[in-house]
């Protein structure tokens, strides 16, 4: 499992974490049954604090991308294919919202953005 | 969840400085550091909890115990660091650690030599020739040495190198892998330790300005930045301090702050000291 954290990023800690667990999950280099190291150990591997660690854990717990199991630690959840598909929509939906925005607040139009995206899908 | 210590309106009055009121604990198997500028009070707190000095007012609980009833007790079970020299600077190592070790019944002497070979410290070695650093490790492999549950460290890393600072940092998650553990330390240059801190607890001049988990510290605030027209009166209103310059300003605000233009960025741990002890009337 690799995990890089930015202190620059605008995204918390844990939220990097989180995410980067579920990257690894959607993409299918962690897959079910795999453990993950302890809040503990991956707080000492990544030197922050373990609250942060514990809520990046407990993001992951809740939405489903891990199960913790007391005393035996947390691996990845068995991931639902249909359901699996639709998260990964929706992480397209989501950036594709976001680069929206971005072409709202430059004042593009319609036209410009989907040609933009043309030529990136053609690249 | 059970606190490792519970610090009820602890009250203390010097001849020109006042504690008052302090409240604040720490759940077990966390870490919290205690920041403030100096002369905050940071170091009193300290010696008030193990009753190295006697409160005025308050209650101070240890590992559920009273500081002052169960106070050998508790030491038993605390590590601590001190900023100042409190070792006989004549003695080799060895023989101040055999001044030292019967007053614990857990010592572990093969804990404690395993760390004098880590920290690369010669035994035989007198304690006034020690550099600063030395003397933190010295420091550091008695109070790890006896089953301490809580780890307080004063000052751990003042006059120390950037090097030495990480070392110690990995040591402190080493310590931190057992639940059990909890640390305590004071610091008024808010280093890299506060990144493995959970909870940080913010003195001014003898009063708590917070005590809360240091990452919903970065829910709560942002620095925010923009050119000196940007700085409309309501946006004033809304920020602390305000540092204005002739290029433009900076200050520390809530995540709620919206502005054409503005500049939000997370603030650290160091920008929140600055400027909510500007905000109390430092400086102005």
């Amino acid at each position: 499992m690799r995990i890089v954290l930015s202190n620059d990023s605008r995204q918390a800690i844990w939220e990097q974490i989180a995410q980067q667990i579920k990257d690894a999950i959607m993409k299918g280099e962690l897959s079910a049954g795999d453990s993950l190291p302890s809040i503990r150990a991956l707080a000492r591997e990544l030197r922050i604090s373990v609250i942060t660690t514990k809520k990046a854990y407990d993001e992951l717990e809740k939405e489903r991308f891990v199960d913790s199991v007391q005393g035996k630690g947390s691996f990845v959840a068995a991931q639902d294919s249909a359901l699996m598909q639709e998260k990964r929509l929706k992480v397209i939906e989501d950036r594709l919202g976001e680069a929206l925005m971005e072409a709202r607040m430059l004042g593009l139009d319609y036209g410009q953005l989907e040609q933009m995206l043309r030529i990136l899908w053609e690249e | 969840m059970e606190n490792i210590f519970d610090i009820q309106n602890l009250g203390k009055r010097f001849k020109s400085f006042q504690l008052q009121g302090l409240s604040f604990s720490l759940p077990r198997g966390y870490i919290m550091g205690l920041i403030g500028p100096n002369g905050s009070g940071k170091t009193t707190t300290l010696k008030l909890m193990m009753n190295l000095m006697h409160k005025d007012t308050g209650e101070i609980a240890v590992f559920g115990q009273d500081h002052v009833k169960f106070e050998r007790e508790i030491k038993q079970r605390v590590g601590i660091v001190y900023d100042e020299p409190v070792f006989y600077e004549q003695l080799s190592m060895r023989r101040m650690t055999g001044l030292i070790r019967p007053f614990y019944t857990r010592w572990n002497q093969a804990q404690y030599e395993g760390y004098l070979k880590r920290f690369d410290l010669d035994e035989t070695q007198k304690i006034k020739t020690l550099s600063k650093g030395m003397r933190a490790k010295y420091a550091l492999a008695l109070a790890l040495s006896h089953g301490a549950e809580l780890l307080i460290m004063d000052e751990p890393t003042s006059g120390l190198d950037p090097v030495f600072r990480r070392e110690m940092l990995d040591l402190l998650l080493e310590v931190m892998q057992r639940e059990e553990n909890s640390i305590l330390f004071s610091t008024h240059i808010t280093s890299d330790l506060d990144r493995v801190a959970d909870y940080i607890t913010f003195l001014d001049r003898g009063k708590l300005v917070f005590s809360q988990e240091k990452d919903s510290l970065y829910e709560q605030y942002r620095l925010v930045k923009g050119a000196p027209e940007q700085l409309t009166e309501s946006l004033r209103r809304e920020l602390l301090g305000v540092n204005v310059g002739e290029h433009g300003f900076e200050d520390l605000g809530g995540l709620d702050i919206r502005g054409e233009g503005l500049l939000m960025e997370k603030p650290t741990i160091e920008d929140i000291m600055f400027y909510l002890t500007r905000e109390n009337g430092h400086g102005r």
